[in-house]
């Protein structure tokens, strides 16, 4: 089984909800970005994003640019990221996600991408700017090598969400809002009317992400959804400190407290 | 397939945007088959345009040259100074159509965003251009006409800080208000359908031009070149042509300081396959396809990516791109001021460079038709600059 799968299964017979947690691999460099994600599976991350760092990422705020662009300038590149990958599953069966934008895939072969991705050890991948018309003949190749290609919907979905979520697997990332990420102060969209558009339609766990930034507003949204994803906001810690050690202790404590959000569930 | 040519084009964008662009593409749809929206486009790109430009016989630089019988089709006597206001005419009355009220606008040189700015004055719009903090100092005089049109310029500090970064932040600020805004796209780049529309919004240059010459000479030309930034006025004036297999058609990218010096906007050249903007077309990448910086003297041409609708007609050979240099564009921008009193786009300039080389080596009983896409007030001061003099 899918390690996203057995993970949402595994939260559920619990009665949990999961945290997602972003980093940009490379910011600041491989080595940290390793060591942020052990710091973030020891806080209580259930699955981490590894942004792909790109130069023109559409989807994304001010934050994650310019964590790319830190990424970049530190000469970041695709088979470093899958050494780190490789590193991490040596001794972690922690989920580890791709967010990557369909031209880094594209120009480094769709095969050769998705087949150092699997042995790897990636369980998913996140393409920000691949609809569903552009997606079926990645998708179809991520189905055989059983990496699991992550929908996601918006609040302009509407029917389309029906299509998007047909065959899903993993958890459908939803989308709070219209805009880019980055973390914001509130969520002006009616959650309680677009999950329950989108749970009509499947029943694989939804999650919602952008800007969500702290354990307050976690516990708004949790109601709503299966998992809650923090990018931008985790970012905001890690550029924070220039000493490694007090920034990995910091980020420590913020991703608790994000979980302790999260696991106050309601009776 | 839908919104392809060839292996080109398609939809790489936010699932926020899919609703948009499905309603952009009925609402044009239906708009370009509309006799009344027609009629509308057609009475302002005559009574507020100008429209029909001339297609004008260039007689001093066909002598001067001694070739070919060179005619410049006048893009640049449009009102605002460039053929980008034909495209802009046609999104914002459809733009109206669909009842939006907030456009957005990504501009290089600045022309794009004119258009736009004065556009949106006519048709009482709020306006916002977004425009690389490079270009914004390059093109001062541009800003400054924009802001007196009313519209609000948002300088982009991200990237290369040019026209690429204008447009991911063009559209990002659309990803945000996609509920409000209509994003109109200054060329014929994108996803789906900005590639077809702008073309079709453009062709009015070709069709012009077609039946011009047809009037002038009796016959068709054998060259028709244009200048490719995005490709929408060499997309414009190439495609009522396509279908006459005789018409050569040639497009001069910009080569900046040369191919070899790494230094150039030209597409394709060093160029490869991938995706940018929504839109898979040749694009200037590294081997992880990461964009790489471009440069060209004329901020027009200065992107990275060329519009799919090109990239096709490269790859199956019907249309032929080359490129100019700097130096040779403004060789050609003092040699048209001097020998026909126009003064072109340095854009432009790319264009008339080629057709120079081009003119000597064929026969006088041949055409030519370049496409003078702008007037070049708007870079006196970057070429008094390179020639050293203080304005
Ligand atoms: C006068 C002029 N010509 C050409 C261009 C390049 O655009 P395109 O290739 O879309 O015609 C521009 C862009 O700003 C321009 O201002």
């Amino acid at each position: 089984m899918n390690r996203i799968n057995e993970k949402f299964s595994h939260l559920k017979s619990n009665q949990q909800k999961a945290l997602i947690t972003f980093v940009t691999a490379g910011d600041p460099d491989a080595e940290t970005t390793v060591k942020i994600i052990d710091g973030m599976e020891e806080a209580g991350t259930d699955i981490v994003e590894i942004g792909i760092p790109y130069s023109d990422p559409l989807a994304d705020g001010p934050t994650i640019q310019s964590s790319s662009i830190r990424a970049l300038k530190n000469g970041i590149k695709i088979p470093i990221i899958m050494d780190m990958v490789k590193e991490i599953r040596k001794y972690s069966e922690i989920p580890l996600v791709f967010l990557v934008y369909y031209n880094s895939i594209f120009k480094y072969g769709m095969d050769e991408f998705l087949e150092e991705s699997k042995r790897s050890g990636i369980d998913g991948i996140i393409i920000p700017d691949l609809p569903m018309e552009e997606r079926n003949e990645i998708s179809e190749m991520m189905r055989k090598k059983d990496i699991i290609l992550i929908p996601l919907v918006a609040p302009t979905s509407r029917e389309r969400v029906r299509d998007i979520v047909k065959n899903a697997d993993g958890f459908v990332y939803c989308v709070s809002i219209n805009g880019v990420t980055g973390a914001r102060e509130k969520i002006g969209t009616d959650l309680k009317s677009y999950m329950d558009s989108v749970a009509s339609f499947t029943n694989i766990p939804r999650a919602i992400g952008f800007g969500i930034s702290n354990a307050a507003m976690i516990r708004e949204v949790k109601d709503y959804c299966d998992g809650v994803i923090v990018g931008s906001a985790i970012i905001n810690v890690i550029s924070k400190y220039d000493d490694n050690s007090e920034m990995l202790e910091n980020l420590k404590k913020f991703v608790s407290d994000l979980k302790s959000g999260l696991s106050e569930v309601k009776i | 397939m839908k919104g392809r040519f060839g292996k080109f084009g398609g939809q790489y964008v936010p699932e926020t945007l899919m609703n948009a662009l499905i309603e952009l593409e009925e609402e044009f749809e239906s708009a370009i088959k509309d006799e009344e929206f027609l009629e509308t486009y057609r009475y302002y790109l005559r009574e507020y345009s100008g429209r029909p430009t001339p297609l004008y016989y260039a007689e001093n630089l066909t002598q001067t040259l001694g070739g070919a019988k060179i005619y410049l089709k006048r893009e640049d006597l449009n009102h605002t100074g460039a053929h980008k206001i034909n495209n802009v005419l046609g999104q914002i009355l459809l733009a109206k159509r669909i009842g939006k009220k907030r456009i957005i606008a990504e501009t290089g040189a600045g022309q794009h965003g004119v258009a736009t700015a004065t556009g949106a004055a006519k048709f009482g719009m709020e306006c916002e251009v977004f425009m690389g903090e490079e270009d914004v100092q390059r093109q001062s005089l541009n800003v400054f006409k924009m802001k007196l049109l009313g519209a609000k310029v948002t300088p982009v500090k991200t990237g290369t800080k040019t026209l690429k970064d204008a447009v991911n932040e063009a559209i990002r600020n659309w990803v945000a208000n996609v509920d409000t805004t209509f994003y109109v796209m200054g060329s014929v780049v994108g996803p789906h359908p900005y590639p077809t529309m702008v073309r079709d919004f453009q062709r009015v240059i070709g069709d012009e031009a077609r039946s011009q010459i047809l009037e002038k000479e009796g016959r068709l030309p054998d060259y028709v070149m244009a200048c490719v930034g995005g490709g929408s006025n060499s997309m414009g004036i190439f495609y009522p042509f396509i279908e006459d297999k005789n018409v050569k058609l040639i497009g001069v990218e910009a080569g900046g300081l040369g191919i070899e010096s790494g230094k150039h906007a030209a597409t394709f050249y060093g160029g490869s396959t991938g995706v940018l903007h929504g839109m898979m077309t040749y694009i200037l990448q590294d081997e992880e396809g990461q964009i790489l910086p471009v440069y060209s003297i004329s901020a027009g041409l200065d992107y990275p990516g060329v519009g799919p609708e090109h990239a096709y007609l490269k790859e199956s050979g019907r249309a032929e791109y080359v490129y100019a240099t700097d130096q040779e564009a403004l060789d050609a921008f003092m040699a048209l001021s001097k020998i026909e009193g126009i003064i072109p786009a340095l854009e432009s300039a790319h264009a008339i460079a080629y057709a120079t080389k081009l003119a000597p080596t064929l026969g006088k009983d041949k055409i030519m038709i370049v496409n003078l896409s702008g007037r070049g007030d708007k870079d006196v001061g970057i070429v008094s600059k390179f020639m050293g003099v203080n304005l």
